[in-house]
């Protein structure tokens, strides 16, 4: 029976060929596959190895997977603009010209006074400020102007045509009708928007208020196009008085006038944005697409480059310094070496801001190392050397603190070299050096690798140290990050910045991995 | 001792401390002629490792000199010292293939590139591996990678080759397999070859002469034959092969023959190797294979003892009886298996005896 469930499946040409041999997948003692067999066997190893690590994997998913993940939307999220000028930014869309026309203006119009009411016109004035100089300042303006615009004659001559027209229960009637709210969609949009902040924040009855302009601008624009409302009085607004919205804007901040405020809202008005990252590479969305930001603007590319060579510099530094000690730490009997290592680890057991504050103490102008130099005769009293504050300051707190990290890994790398590998080197007649340079050094490689890598990347994203000994010349981006975080408050932009380190981190890795490869890194011997 | 003027390798009066309280080396004083396979055999801390060392020059001789071709090479650093070895655990380069660990002592003595090729090619052939140059040693077998060491020993033309346990970790067939080749290799060659084992059938299959050590000092010096058969002390005799021992005290001493009377009481007659007067306290030894059974084989007028057999085993090629002999009941004699043997019977009772240049009375220690 079972010979033949298996042998049924086969392709005749196969079942021919493999009669002689055992036709088809291999079968347990039972009779079913060997394979399902298997997999039955290990199923539950596999449920008891998910348990034992479901805290942990539950923690870096909360703690870890989670924020970075949020930080990445944050970087391209934008929904501030198309949230609070809804209006506007879907009549950007069918206005091409560099400064629009009438029909956005009055979008803007209906935008604002909603904004206003709810008082959030001026996050996004100050969220377009990190953008562009000057913004807040018109937005809160336009806020306060919107109100005193001349839009209150509408209502007048509504008044004077008809007075049904200023009835606030006929309007709830009309507004109900979806008949009317067809032939009236602006109209019908401004009610429900004024009738909406009418409730919610005045609590009162829309039906008993008086409208707010907004509306009857609504409804002029509307009845002027032409639309035919069933119900309402039919009302000619051919000979009405009309404002100009533009002007009044253009009339309030000049800034209204002038293309830079629409490039910006048409710029930022996609939920997602590329925004923040142009900014973040020193770009800008310009006329003609994304261009250089102006000369004094750029400073990001900077701070990346220096991130970048400062790092390198470290991690060179570490591998100089650290690997003549994993050497000796190495090759030396354990009791001295258990010694040596215990002064190597005495920096990670001191907290960061105690060594970065003896730093201060030893590097700077008027400090031991300067007064040593010159007491030593080696620098002139006038001639002290500026070791703080400056990337050199950086570069030696830094080395000293991230030595470790890279000794360790050197160390362990070196303590599984058999030391007969140099031994037969020598003794097929190689020198000391030819023995060191040709036979061990490129067995501790991984050891380097392994180091550098961790070094570096500890070094790309150090804050406090840098912080504190950088001065302004040796600060890295990862300064920069905290500062939008937690003064700027432009989070958006940290998150891009903290996004683009990332990546760079990401691509060195796999840059490594193609030319070392990541095989070749080893943490122990 | 040979005289040292035909001495190739000549260690005069060596000592070795490591700690300046105990002595790992005491006194050693070894000559080896030039093309000669001498072996180091001993147990593990008996000083025979650091001898190779010293002569390698990884370690200085805290006193006494080693000359090499007369030429005192105390203070030569091992690099000028000329001498190939062969590590215990191969000690391949990892990073380098076959070709270019076999290469590197041609580069570093600053051989010409196609002097090099051909001196590797040969190399490979000769150990029978040329189709493996462009490997890595980690792709290679355990016995491979053997004779890729032993090449690399050898490619720089070394008259002087050291070997520190080569084989130890080959499983017992590749094992045995390797010490034929090495020993033709070597012959071939005519090359000097210092070996250390602490197994002592590759030590009596492949050496000219062994070296026995023990406790820092050189115990014995013999061929292999000589080695096995005239131990001189009963360290070696226990450590060469097997051995059955008897303690007792001598009572009757000739020139070349003695009368022990054993600790049961019984007699025997052997031949006096390290006693030299009557009253002196002995420990007897003999072979497992020279214990005889047969009455008709046994010497007129010599002793006998009586034996009750206690245990049988079947081993194929041989047959192996234990015995309870005079108070010891773990007295081992071998037979070869041959249509006409006597298989021996638990529990029988049968006399045994020995030609008495077989037994040996040696140190009591």
């Amino acid at each position: 029976m079972a010979d033949a469930t298996v042998t049924g499946g086969m392709p005749a040409g196969l079942g021919a060929r493999g009669a002689a041999a055992t036709p088809g997948p291999m079968v347990a003692a039972d009779g079913t596959p060997l394979k399902a067999s298997l997999a039955r066997s290990l199923r539950r190893q596999k449920m008891r190895a998910l348990l034992l690590i479901a805290p942990l994997l539950l923690f870096i998913v909360v703690s870890f997977v989670l924020p970075i993940g949020d930080m990445l939307l944050r970087s391209v999220q934008n929904g501030i603009v198309p949230d609070t000028l809804p209006r506007t930014v879907v009549a950007l869309r069918d206005d091409p010209a560099e400064v629009p026309g009438e029909a956005v203006f009055e979008a803007l119009y209906a935008d604002l006074v909603v904004a206003e009411e709810y008082k959030v016109h001026t996050q996004l004035g100050s969220r377009l400020n990190y953008e562009m100089g000057g913004a807040s300042s018109m937005f809160r303006g336009a806020g306060r102007a919107v109100g005193r615009f001349g839009t209150d004659i509408y209502a007048e001559q509504f008044e004077d045509a008809d007075p049904a027209l200023v009835d606030p229960a006929r309007w709830a009637v009309w507004m109900a009708d979806p008949a009317v709210r067809e032939a009236l969609p602006r109209t019908a949009d401004a009610y429900d928007a004024w009738a909406g902040f009418t409730a919610e924040l005045g609590g009162d009855d829309p039906a008993a208020e008086e409208l707010g302009d907004v509306v009857y601008a609504a409804l002029y624009r509307d009845l002027a196009s032409g639309a035919q409302a069933p119900g309402l009085p039919a009302v000619d607004v051919a000979g009405f008085e009309s404002v100009s919205l533009r002007d009044e804007f253009i009339a309030d901040d000049a800034g209204w006038g002038e293309p830079a405020i629409w490039d910006l809202l048409r710029t930022f008005s996609p939920r997602v944005t590329a925004g923040y990252y142009l900014n973040a590479v020193d770009l800008q969305m310009g006329p003609d697409g994304v261009e250089m930001r102006p000369e004094g603007d750029r400073i990001y590319l900077q701070l990346f480059v220096r991130t970048m060579i400062l790092s390198v510099t470290i991690t060179a530094t570490c591998i100089l310094l650290g690997y003549p000690v994993a050497f000796l730490l190495a090759s030396l009997p354990m009791r001295s070496a258990n010694l040596l290592m215990i002064l190597v680890l005495l920096p990670f057991w001191t907290s960061l801001l105690v060594r970065t504050s003896a730093w201060k103490v030893l590097l700077q102008q008027q400090g031991v190392i300067n007064d040593l130099l010159v007491w030593a005769g080696l620098i002139g009293n006038d001639g002290r050397l500026a070791l703080i504050n400056n990337q050199t300051g950086t570069i030696i707190a830094m080395t000293h603190i991230l030595l470790p990290f890279m000794i360790l890994p050197l160390y362990s790398v070196m303590k599984g070299i058999p030391p007969t590998y140099v031994r037969a080197a020598k003794s097929l007649g190689a020198n000391d050096w030819t023995a060191f340079w040709r036979v061990y050094f490129p067995q501790s490689i991984p050891g380097i690798g392994a180091g550098s890598i961790l070094v570096f990347i500890l070094a790309i994203g150090y804050y406090i140290t840098p912080e504190l000994v950088g001065g302004t010349k040796g600060v890295f981006i990862s300064n920069r990050i905290a500062y939008h975080i937690s003064d700027s408050l432009n989070w958006g932009l940290a998150a891009a910045l903290g996004t683009i380190l990332l990546a760079v981190v990401l691509l060195l890795y796999w840059a490594y991995d193609r030319m070392v490869g990541i095989d070749n890194v080893k943490l122990g011997g | 001792m040979q005289p040292s003027t035909d001495a190739f390798v000549q260690f005069d009066r060596v000592q070795k401390s490591y700690d300046g309280q105990t002595l790992v080396v005491k006194d050693l004083n070894l000559s080896i002629p030039k093309g000669e396979f001498l072996t180091m055999l001993g147990p593990s801390g008996s000083g025979k490792t650091t001898c190779l060392m010293m002569l390698a020059g990884f370690e200085t001789a805290t006193n006494g000199e080693i000359r090499l071709q007369g030429r005192n090479i105390n203070d030569v650093p091992p690099h000028k010292r000329g001498i190939g070895m062969v590590f215990q655990n191969y000690a391949l380069f990892p990073h380098m293939s076959v070709a270019e660990n076999l290469s590197f002592p041609l580069e570093v003595r600053k051989m010409g590139q196609a002097e090099r090729e051909a001196k590797v090619k040969r190399a490979l052939d000769m150990v029978q591996m040329g189709a493996f140059a462009n490997r890595r040693p980690a792709q290679l077998s355990g016995g491979q990678q053997q004779r890729i060491a032993l090449a690399r020993a050898l490619v720089f033309e070394p008259e002087l080759v050291l070997m520190d346990e080569p084989l130890g970790a080959l499983d017992k067939q590749l094992r045995e397999h390797m010490q034929f080749e090495i020993k033709h290799i070597a012959d071939n060659l005519g090359i000097t070859v210092v070996y250390v084992t602490h197994d002592q059938t590759e030590a009596l299959t492949m050496s000219d002469r062994v070296a026995v050590f023990n406790d820092g000092r050189i115990q014995q010096l013999a061929p292999p034959d000589e080695l096995y058969e005239a131990p001189v002390n009963s360290f070696v005799a226990q450590f060469i092969g097997e051995n059955n021992t008897m303690t007792g005290v001598v009572t009757a001493m000739e020139r070349d023959r003695c009368v022990v009377r054993l600790d049961s009481g019984d007699e025997i007659d052997a031949m006096p190797v390290n006693v030299s007067r009557v009253g002196e306290r002995t420990k007897v030894s003999i072979r497992p294979e020279r214990v005889e059974f047969n009455r008709a084989r046994f010497q007129p007028g010599a002793h006998t003892l009586r034996a009750r057999v206690e245990e049988f085993i079947y081993m194929g090629d041989i047959f192996r009886t234990r015995l309870s002999v005079a108070g010891n009941d773990d007295f081992v004699i071998k037979t070869r298996n041959a249509p006409d043997q006597t298989r021996l019977q638990p529990g029988q009772e049968i006399e045994i005896g020995w030609l008495p240049q077989d037994c040996r009375a040696l140190d009591a220690a």
